[in-house]
């Protein structure tokens, strides 16, 4: 590790730390956002930097993309009733200061323990590495998601069809008339969008043996609709096909598990021969599902019931 | 260091210096609009030498194709964006310092 | 010092700077930011621990995949029920907050 790395890491470390108080101690709202954005480009950088390109693409897309847009536009709808700003700035009281003490006594805690870990330590690297063989993949991340730890996989997709469920059941709140877009958007989109599908499957397909995965192309994807979205504005509504298309993965994923348990496997055991295949299937079907999910949470979110179709 | 490693250094510093003026512009530079023709303008120069300095690198033609791809999408997006906010600030000016800042 | 303890260390200043914010934020979308802050902050320190081998440890890697789209998910949940609360009740800040001026 030569000097000027260092300097780096120093400087990136930094920057979020300050980042992070920054945008939990200015008064406007809309610049904390924004700084929130700021955090999540560089804390993928942060990931590049600690060897870890899959969570580096996961964070770029979803942690600063998506969610960004999630809460620029929330922003946007408490704006249109009244100031969000929250002018005063925090005063400094009792149980303010008690909770702060105890907030810098855990971080105490955590640098001390962070410290004293014992320096050989390898965690689970060479297990995973040994089981790798026998995963039908290369992308030890993606072992670990779609093979290893299948059931925490399975039961995030289950996570994210509940946020779904909640979104819609919440939303019904009478939007503003979006103001038309211009004819730039609408440009960019047409440009964006084919190169954007066709990064999405390169991303899905490359998991297998470099950075990327289903999540990932997912995150493309949906980046692509919110964007088609904010062109011209559509509608997904709570109806039996976007269902049927959002339930989809955590669907095929569950079918795989059930099928190999009645096959005389383990639920979700997937067998060496034909891991792989297996994989690219949950993967391709999960893709399609996360990527519908994320730009109903955006798009679910900002419509109104009255636009949408009965049915 | 081969003549091509030093003709990359000597371009993706130059790139470096224009994301620097580019910054400097958005520090200094008093509104939004000259903040935004500073940083478009400078960045996207800066962009370009830095990825033509690394393509001088790259190991594959697979790889340089990559890098070379990258510049006309940064290219587009961040013209595009530079004209939304542009946008975004001509209608808030023209309602008046009252009106709300968050226009879409 | 190696990156590791650089970026464990730095996650721990950012999950204890979000864990205050979001106790003690009134406004109801920053303490949803503070949420993510916290969270990014726990990430660190993962990501982080497991780069102290070589090749990096994946396990903590896929932990933290799994846990950014858990994150956004919650966050996507919980401004809905913001917008929500701000409809209904014409305030962004929790009940409990809006008589201390």
């Amino acid at each position: 590790m030569s000097g000027d790395t260092l300097v780096l890491d120093l400087v990136l470390a930094g920057l979020l730390v300050f980042l992070a108080w920054r945008l939990l101690t200015l008064s406007d709202l809309f610049k904390a956002t924004v700084l929130f954005i700021v955090f999540g480009v560089l804390l993928s950088l942060a990931w590049v930097r600690l060897n870890a390109p899959d969570v580096a693409l996961a964070e770029a897309a979803i942690g600063a993309g998506v969610t960004g847009a999630l809460v620029l536009d929330a922003l946007r709808r408490l704006d249109a009733r009244g100031p969000a700003d929250e002018a005063q700035p925090l005063r400094l009281n009792l149980p303010r200061l008690v909770g702060a003490l105890l907030v810098m006594g855990l971080g105490a805690f955590l640098l001390w323990s962070v410290l004293s870990l014992p320096p050989g330590w390898r965690g689970l690297s060479s297990e995973t590495a040994a089981a790798m063989p026998r995963s039908g993949v290369v992308n030890p991340v993606t072992a670990s998601l779609l093979n290893f730890r299948g059931y925490d996989t399975l039961l995030e997709i289950a996570v994210l069809m509940l946020a779904v469920l909640g979104v819609w059941t919440l939303n019904a709140e009478p939007m503003p008339p979006a103001e038309p877009a211009g004819p730039i958007l609408d440009v960019l989109v047409k440009a964006l969008l084919p190169p954007m599908v066709v990064v999405a499957g390169y991303l899905l397909w490359a998991g297998g043996h470099a950075p990327g995965g289903a999540f990932q192309g997912a995150a493309v994807l949906a980046a692509g609709g919110i964007l088609l979205h904010l062109a011209r504005p559509f509608n997904v509504a709570n109806r039996g096909v976007v269902r049927l298309v959002i339930g989809f993965g955590f669907a095929v994923f569950l079918l795989v598990g059930l099928t190999l348990a009645t096959l005389g496997g383990r639920f979700l055991e997937l067998p060496e021969r034909h891991a792989g295949i297996l994989i690219l299937m949950i993967e391709t079907a999960a893709m399609i599902s996360i990527a519908l999910t994320f730009v109903v949470l955006f798009v679910g979110n900002a419509r109104d019931n009255a636009g949408r179709d009965t049915s | 260091m081969g003549p091509s490693e030093w003709l990359s250094m000597v371009m993706v510093s130059v790139g470096v210096f224009f994301f620097i003026a580019g910054s400097v512009g958005l520090i200094r530079l008093p509104d939004v609009l000259t903040r935004l023709h500073a940083l478009t303008k400078a960045d996207n120069v800066g962009l370009g030498f830095i990825v033509l300095g690394l393509s001088l690198q790259a190991g594959s033609l697979l790889e340089l194709m990559k890098l070379l791809l990258l510049w006309p999408l940064a290219l587009l997006a961040s013209s595009c964006a530079c004209y939304l906010v542009a946008e975004a600030t001509l209608l808030q000016s023209r309602r008046g310092p009252g009106a709300r800042r968050h226009v879409r | 010092m190696t990156p590791p303890i650089i970026y464990a260390s730095a996650g721990a200043a950012v999950l204890c700077l979000g864990l205050f914010g979001f106790l003690a934020a009134r406004h109801v979308l920053r303490r949803i930011l503070a949420l993510n802050v916290m969270g990014s902050g726990v990430f660190m320190m993962l990501v982080a621990l497991a780069a102290r081998t070589d090749p990096p440890d994946p396990i903590p890697h896929a932990l933290v995949l799994t846990g950014i789209v858990v994150a956004v998910c919650v966050t996507a949940l919980a401004l809905a029920l913001l917008t929500r609360m701000c409809r209904d009740e014409g305030s962004a800040l929790l009940p409990e907050d809006r008589d201390i001026e």
